[in-house]
């Protein structure tokens, strides 16, 4: 079990600038994140558009201003801790001990919740019944190509991903690529070497239909898909991928016993404090009179919650107002001489 | 002010005056009508806003997109007549709009 300061659950644009307020009142962190890259919600739906409303930045995109913060918080040596979903918060006398799902354990006396509107999952295809072939014949992503090969792939969806691995996954299995229209939102000249292969008879395209039925079997035999005008294919498909995108899920920390308003945990606004003690909430993902899901706000968030975290993390000592500019501990703490 | 109907996925139906301007989206959650998340808040980014609109008045609402159609791509259960409601603004022609929200939105 690690034992820090300050567990923080997210590596959004909030979650990174936490790390910073702590790392300049001494307090050391670690970031936890169910993405495999930090940055949230500017990093994975809109890295490439500008944003406007950073005070004294008049344009940077999601990406850059991700990669800036990234930058910010190097001094601080903070690891973060990717592809990981906190699952379980549970109180151990004064501390906080937190669980991701793949049992790493952490412990501290205090968590920052900068979750956003929730970790970032996999977006599943609609048949339910689907899911007990998870991980199994059901992917939503390939983690080894190994297991992709020799088989009988339908791979669902119209975006680079779907072409890339429709591509890639063409070398050494039969696919079958299927998308709800005829346009592809992917790269056209992969789309284009696709269309090549298809006419060599390699791959089979299917636009304008959805999957409507599986082979409810023990394994996963063929899927059945129905076109727009009505008319109905089965596939032999042992292997389904499907490129949805990701969609953010609340998931678990509607369980940890926070008073929540919707999707978002109540705070009070002095300190971002939640109704736990020790458990704060910053950036999208809280709630107060007046909140603005706004990144700036998320910024004055943390750094408030950042003095409470040292009250509770360092007990005995006393809390100094300090500006960067003209504290020398700040100064040391962050490299400069 | 404009009428809109919304239909939820089992048929129950509220009608409710949105202001001109707003989004089909917004006046929903203004309404806390169920059955739209809009987790992105209106910014095309999330999908969960999607809605079926009422065949009759497919061609009364200005084409999608093609951003938003490459967003619909990843909405639950999409359809020929899917639309995103946070990219339907309100206006006195839309007065009588009627759409239905899917099931779910994930
Ligand atoms: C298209 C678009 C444009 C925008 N433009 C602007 C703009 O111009 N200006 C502005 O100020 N704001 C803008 N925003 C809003 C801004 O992006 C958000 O306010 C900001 O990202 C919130 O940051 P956050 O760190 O609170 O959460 P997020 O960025 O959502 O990050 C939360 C992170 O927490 C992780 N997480 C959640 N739960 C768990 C868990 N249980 N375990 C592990 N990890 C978890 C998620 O995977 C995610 O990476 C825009 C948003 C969108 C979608
Ligand atoms: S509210 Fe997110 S796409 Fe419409």
């Amino acid at each position: 079990m690690k034992k820090t300061d300050v567990i923080i659950i997210g590596a959004g644009p909030i979650g990174l600038f936490a790390v910073h307020q702590l790392g300049i009142k001494g307090l050391k962190a670690v970031v936890i994140d169910n993405l495999d890259k930090a940055g949230g919600q500017c990093i994975e739906l809109y890295p490439d558009k500008p944003i406007y409303d950073i005070p004294a930045v008049p344009e940077c995109t999601g990406e850059q201003l991700t990669t800036r913060l990234l930058e910010q918080i190097k001094p601080f040596k903070t690891e973060l801790f990717l592809n990981e979903r906190v699952d379980e918060v549970d109180k151990e006398r004064d501390n906080w001990v937190v669980k991701t799902n793949n049992k790493k354990e952490f412990i501290a006396p205090n968590i920052i919740i900068a979750g956003g509107v929730g970790s970032f999952e996999p977006r599943k295809l609609s048949l339910k019944e689907l899911e007990k072939f998870e991980g199994k014949s059901v992917f939503y992503a390939v983690r080894n190509k190994e297991h992709f090969k020799n088989k009988k792939i339908s791979i669902f969806g119209g975006g680079d991903s779907a072409l890339d691995w429709a591509l890639e996954l063409s070398k050494f299995s039969k696919i079958t690529l299927i998308h709800r229209r005829n346009e592809f939102r992917g790269a056209q000249h992969t789309l284009s070497e696709l269309r090549k292969l298809e006419k060599e008879g390699k791959v089979s395209i299917k636009t304008q239909c959805q999957i409507e039925a599986f082979d409810n079997e023990k394994e996963l035999k063929s899927i059945t898909i129905k076109f727009e005008d009505g008319k109905k294919e089965k596939i032999l498909t042992d292997v389904i991928l499907g490129f949805f995108g990701l969609i953010m899920k609340l998931g678990p920390i509607a369980e940890w016993g926070l008073n929540m308003d919707k999707k978002t945990i109540e705070v009070n606004p002095k300190n971002f404090e939640t109704n736990k003690k020790g458990i704060f909430a910053a950036g999208d993902i809280c709630s107060y009179p007046g909140k603005l899901k706004l990144i700036l706000s998320g910024f004055h968030e943390v750094a408030l919650a950042s003095v409470e975290c040292f009250k509770r993390a360092r007990p005995n000592e006393k809390y100094k107002f300090e500006f960067t500019t003209s504290s020398k501990t700040i100064q040391n703490r962050l490299g400069k001489k | 002010m404009p009428k809109i109907t919304y239909k939820d996925f089992r048929g129950d139906t509220k009608t409710i005056e949105v202001e001109n301007g707003l989004t089909v989206m917004e006046g929903a959650i203004q309404n806390e009508i169920p059955g739209i998340d809009a987790d992105c808040g209106g910014s095309m980014a999330c999908a969960t806003c999607h809605i079926y609109v009422d065949e009759k008045w497919l061609n009364k609402i200005p084409k999608a997109e093609e951003a938003e159609e490459d967003m619909i791509d990843m909405a639950f259960e999409p359809k020929k007549n899917s639309r995103l409601s946070c990219q339907i603004i309100v206006n006195d022609e839309l007065d009588g709009l009627e759409v239905t929200t899917p099931e779910k939105q994930t």
